[in-house]
């Protein structure tokens, strides 16, 4: 694999860029595989990328039913923050983030990683308490954020109009190294490394059967013929039900669509990522000049990648209360993803019922910015065959003994 | 947008009109009930990717509680039918196999 570096950039503009090559190999599957990883969205890559990276586990195949980072991974709208409530979720949250801050280094490639800073803000008394207590959390877990006053709030985002009639801003929790990433450059970053180590990326490969003996997982039909494997790894974020009901087994989980937009291009103006939970929708501009807008979830269970237009309405109408300029925009695309989401609203990074079958998934609307964290993890859990610290009370068996991690951490709206 | 007929006021009603309710016909263990049992009932779903059997309330309506079946893959409504049975009226299945040969079942 070619080093990607400035060097290059101009040895290639000397030859007329004929020398790049691919960035990952196309192979045939082989027979069988140390780990099969089903799912090449940001997880499943992550995963495979610290196996080999870690743990030096490199016979692995990485099996996506269409393109690598085509799944959620390449439909979000790219917030990475850690400031959560609860212990475990800021840990692996801030893992994850800490590890999107050296990425492009550690990966060799530009994942545009921008600590521009996200602001929740409040827009509530309950809010106003709810962040608080969080800043004082995040103080103890070594997270950096801050309560920031209306003031600072209009400082940072002068396009805010912070005094709407219905939600007037509060306040905001604030975290400076908060912010966003180029969300197919993570997949493709990941990708081109593991298949750097020699790890087999397959993709038009639908797994359609999880074939097993005594307990145990023996490999995987798929599209693309039966695979062996001593270990297989789940990573399916929407489709996990249905892997599961492969596998043989039900998960505490449900699949909702989640949608987003973009606006035309506008020339800069937002510098930070803003998130309002109370009304619904959050706001960044993309390097292209671009609102990139989200809201919340559909209520119903469904797998079409496609979402109900009154949440696209409720959406707007909440953000144009706080930014009354976008009510003169046009907005150009819009598209959905199909969202995991448990019962407790945080993820499932665990053992199941069969011996060597390891799952990791329930990110639901907010599992962007955990993909190296989560990597880590489960590439632990992987190889050990234990969860490690990082997740361990990320297991099933919390829905069992009520060992909830009440979070709301990928709950309808807050990424 | 989807629409469903409540099967209670007769009232062909978008989903705005409607609150979704999840999976119907689960098993409502209380207490006593094992851990396991009382897990599942809380928290485990079946979320499948097909034929999915769920509760709908007419929120904006009627207000009452009624059943539906609909495909999660396709959006396409086979049915609606009344709150007060825990388990699809047999009509609704056989329409559902007849669209869906390879369909394993409501259970
Ligand atoms: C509109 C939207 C906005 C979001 N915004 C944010 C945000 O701002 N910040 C944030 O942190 N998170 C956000 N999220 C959530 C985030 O996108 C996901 O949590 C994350 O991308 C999940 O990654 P993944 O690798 O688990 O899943 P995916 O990227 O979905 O990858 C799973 C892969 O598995 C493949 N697959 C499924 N079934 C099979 C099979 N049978 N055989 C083979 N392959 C299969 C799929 O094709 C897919 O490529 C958002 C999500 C959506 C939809
Ligand atoms: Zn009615």
């Amino acid at each position: 694999m070619r080093r990607y570096s400035a060097f290059a950039i101009a040895r290639e503009a000397l030859r007329y860029h004929s020398g790049w090559g691919k960035a990952w190999r196309s192979p045939e599957p082989k027979k069988s595989y140390d780990v099969v990883i089903v799912g090449a969205g940001g997880h499943g890559l992550a995963t495979a990328y610290y196996l080999g990276r870690n743990f030096g586990i490199t016979n692995v195949a990485i099996l996506e039913k269409g393109w690598l980072g085509g799944g959620n991974t390449g439909r979000n709208t790219t917030i990475i923050r850690s400031n959560y409530l609860q212990d475990p979720s800021a840990a692996i949250y801030e893992k994850a983030r800490s590890l999107y801050e050296t990425m492009s280094q550690d990966l060799n490639m530009n994942v545009m990683f921008s600590p521009r800073g996200v602001m929740m803000l409040a827009q509530t008394q309950h809010e106003i308490r709810g962040f608080q207590r969080t800043a004082q959390a995040n103080a103890f877990q070594g997270v950096k954020t801050e309560f920031i006053s209306p003031q600072r709030v209009k400082e940072l985002v002068p396009i805010m109009n912070i005094s709407g009639p219905r939600y007037p801003v509060l306040g905001a929790l604030w975290q400076e190294r908060a912010g966003t990433g180029r969300h197919d450059a993570v997949a493709w970053a990941y990708a081109r490394a593991c298949s750097g180590m020699g790890m087999d990326i397959i993709q038009k490969c639908e797994v359609t059967a999880v074939n097993q003996s005594n307990g145990a997982v023996t490999g995987v039909e798929t599209t693309r013929g039966t695979i062996g494997c001593k270990k297989l790894g789940i990573l399916v974020a929407g489709n996990s039900g249905d892997l599961a009901r492969m596998a043989g087994f039900r998960l505490p989980m449900e699949s909702v669509a989640l949608q987003a937009l973009v606006s035309e291009p506008i020339k800069p103006c937002l510098d930070v990522v803003v998130m309002a939970n109370t009304v619904h929708g959050y706001i960044s501009q993309s390097d292209k000049g671009e609102f990139v807008i989200g809201g919340g979830t559909d209520a119903f269970n469904n797998y079409t990648q496609r979402g109900s237009f009154h949440h696209i309405e409720e959406t707007i109408r909440a953000l144009i209360e706080t930014f009354p300029m976008i009510s003169r925009m046009k907005m150009m695309r819009q598209w959905g993803g199909i969202v995991d989401v448990t019962g407790d609203r945080s993820p499932i990074i665990s053992t199941t019922p069969l011996g060597n079958c390891f799952i990791n998934g329930g990110w639901g609307t907010g599992g962007f910015k955990s993909i190296p964290g989560s990597g880590w993890a489960m590439a632990e859990l992987i190889a050990n065959g234990q969860l490690g610290p990082l997740c361990a009370e990320f297991g099933l068996d919390r829905f069992a003994e009520g060992r909830f991690i009440d979070e709301s951490v990928a709950a309808g709206v807050a990424h | 947008m989807l629409i469903l007929t409540c099967p209670y006021c007769g009232v062909s009603a978008e989903e705005t009109e409607l609150h979704a309710g999840g999976e119907a016909h689960l098993t409502r263990h209380a207490t006593g009930a094992s851990d396991d049992d009382l897990q599942s009932y809380l928290f485990y779903r079946k979320n499948p990717k097909g034929v999915h059997f769920e509760r709908w309330r007419h929120s904006n309506g009627c207000g009452k509680w009624f059943h539906a079946a609909r495909c999660t893959m396709t959006l396409e409504v086979f049915g609606t039918y009344s709150a007060q049975t825990t388990q699809p009226p047999a009509d609704l299945i056989k329409k559902i196999k007849q669209k869906r040969p390879d369909w394993e079942g409501w259970t």
